[in-house]
């Protein structure tokens, strides 16, 4: 298949490399933008990446993978993203992840074999106020309960039908 | 009687649009700043205040805003660090979602002050919510005319953008956050040459800490002395304490600097949860100094929790019940920055993975006295040993631990078990 971005996505990323002194600067907002197309950054995703904004391949792969949020393989189209340092720990962070595990039937890593979702422990998400705390895409779901937590998953289960 | 000015609106519907937040005086300071001030007159003023950097290190702000080069040929750049990763901190998050327009007006001013026109606000990429609150702001901004070629007529221009990091705590690290802004890895880099001389793409870089900038527009308007008055004179104004864990109402407070922190875990966090014995505190987000509850009658603020041995860092503060195992919290701290250790200095990228592991033996019952020891041992050969303050940040919590709760750890291998069950 071959990998080249919606036309919307081509006007963005003129809009983007505008904001920048430097093309290379782009690189991060680029790569969210793809992965955001793409769904994940496989090769093929970094090579044109790199091809768009004149930067050898290997050095868009040096980057993309020293940050967390830059997915080298797919991911559920729910990716579920539990917090697990010390204040969400403090305030039933693992009763939240080994309730998902046990639901969703996978581990931190994995995706349901549907495709709906996957699972990850993630370090602090800068909620702790409102521990425990659990992302879900880019929405963040905070002070939760189990109950409240099913609720969730039930609705984005039907959303996904 | 102290007033509330950083969160002073956060809780009205509206405070994100901009006619609401100029209705109520905002801008007033940035116009003034453009209408009656020189660049030169705007950092004597917050030099004067004797605003020091909320992000943690406390520097002073008018002082770092001194250092950039007057007459050089360079483009300068202010970047807003808003990429709060700091485990037991979520005030700027507060800010931006609630106030955004006070933070954009805080980095104007500060870009005028360091004769910037190119200013970046650096967000984590988690905060993905903050990061459309703030372009939208930008973005009225822009259309009112406080944005772009010669602002309200001035003559001065200022662009403003939204980057958005991608999962790195490293990049709330100024020159970690600079790197990863050119696109590359958040690797720090060795300082000198401190940004203010050659930060971002080798020109003048201010990185300031979201709350920091907030204080700005009030400084400019009430001035330097009503800033003073609030708190002790030496690290003075209004602080966002962050209040997390085991206490029966956390959350953001703002107080004057200086508050205490018995009076802010019992009076305004409510007391511990559950009625429970306290047991430990982190005063100032997960890499100070752990204090025990005998040590709690403190004033939190920079100097006085130096006094004492730990730090105010970005007032981040943890509590623990008598539930909490202290080996199990030191063990969760550990795989934070192991996992965030950016690998470019051996000593933390390998002093942090041995931690965690002989933490793990210690907390299942398998580690014997002399673990005990080679921890301690680990953690002294970190300290002072790495580019940037990541290799401190571990190391102090692993000293601090020790020192104060020996007999956890101990007892932990005395009984080859956690004597707590717990579980964190």
């Amino acid at each position: 298949m071959k990998v080249e971005f919606s036309e919307s996505a081509k006007k963005e990323f003129d809009a983007i490399v505008q904001r920048y002194p430097q093309k290379r600067a782009a690189l991060l907002t680029v790569l969210h933008l793809a992965q955001r197309e793409f769904g994940w950054l496989s090769r093929e995703v970094m090579e044109y990446v790199g091809r768009l904004l004149d930067i050898p391949a290997g050095e868009v792969y040096d980057t993309a993978s020293f940050y967390t949020m830059f997915y080298q393989k797919p991911v559920g189209k729910y990716h579920i993203q539990v917090c697990h340092t010390l204040s969400c720990a403090l305030r039933g962070a693992r009763n939240i992840y080994e309730h998902l595990e046990q639901k969703l039937g996978i581990k931190a890593g994995e995706v349901t074999p549907d495709g709906k979702f996957s699972l990850v422990k993630v370090e602090c998400l800068g909620s702790c106020g409102t521990a425990p705390v659990v992302q879900i895409n880019d929405d963040y779901f905070e002070g939760l309960t189990i109950e409240q937590l099913d609720d969730i998953l039930n609705r984005l289960d039907q959303n996904s039908e | 009687m102290f007033e509330k000015v950083l969160t002073q609106h956060i809780q009205v519907p509206q405070s994100r649009d901009i006619d609401y937040y100029m209705k109520h005086g905002g801008y007033q300071a940035f116009r003034k700043v453009l209408k009656e001030m020189e660049p030169d007159q705007v950092i004597e003023v917050v030099r004067e205040s004797n605003l020091r950097g909320r992000g943690g290190a406390g520097f002073p702000t008018g002082v770092k805003w001194g250092f950039v080069p007057k007459n050089d040929e360079k483009p300068h750049y202010l970047l807003v660090n808003a990429d709060e990763s700091e485990p037991g901190t979520f005030k700027d998050r507060l800010l931006m979602d609630g106030n955004p327009h006070l933070v954009i007006e805080g980095a104007m001013i500060a870009s005028f002050a360091i004769r910037a026109n190119l200013s970046y606000i650096y967000i984590r990429g988690e905060f993905v919510k903050e990061a459309r609150i703030l372009e939208a702001a930008i973005q009225q901004a822009y259309n009112k005319g406080l944005l772009g070629n010669d602002i309200l007529g001035s003559g001065y221009r200022l662009d403003m953008y939204v980057h958005r990091g991608a999962g790195a705590y490293i990049c709330g690290e100024e020159t970690g956050l600079i790197e990863s802004l050119e696109g590359k890895r958040g690797w720090p880099r060795i300082k000198p040459p401190f940004p203010a001389i050659e930060g971002f793409l080798q020109s003048p870089t201010i990185v300031n800490n979201v709350e920091t900038l907030a204080c700005v527009p009030f400084i400019i308007e009430r001035g330097a002395r009503w800033f003073k008055s609030i708190g002790p004179e030496s690290s003075p104004g209004p602080k966002l304490y962050c209040l997390s864990g085991h206490v029966n109402t956390p959350g953001v407070y703002e107080l004057p600097m200086g508050t205490n922190l018995k009076e802010l875990i019992y009076e305004y966090g409510g007391g511990v949860l559950d009625g429970k014995a306290l047991k430990a505190v982190i005063p100032g987000g997960s890499s100070v100094p752990v204090l025990r509850p005998e040590e709690i009658d403190v004033a939190m603020d920079f100097d006085s929790l130096a006094k004492i041995g730990t730090m105010l860092g970005s007032a981040g503060t943890i509590v623990m019940h008598q539930d909490t195992c202290m080996v199990d919290a030191l063990l969760n701290l550990i795989h934070f920055y192991r996992h965030e250790s950016c690998g470019q200095c051996t000593p933390c990228r390998e002093g942090t993975n041995w931690a965690e592991r002989i933490l793990r033996k210690i907390e299942q019952g398998r580690a014997t006295e002399r673990d005990v020891d080679l921890l301690e041992e680990v953690a002294n050969h970190i300290n002072f040993r790495t580019i940037c303050p990541l290799g401190d940040a571990a190391a102090m919590p692993i000293q601090s631990f020790l020192k104060k709760f020996r007999d956890e750890f101990n007892a932990h291998v005395g009984r080859h078990r956690c004597p707590l069950n717990s579980r964190l």
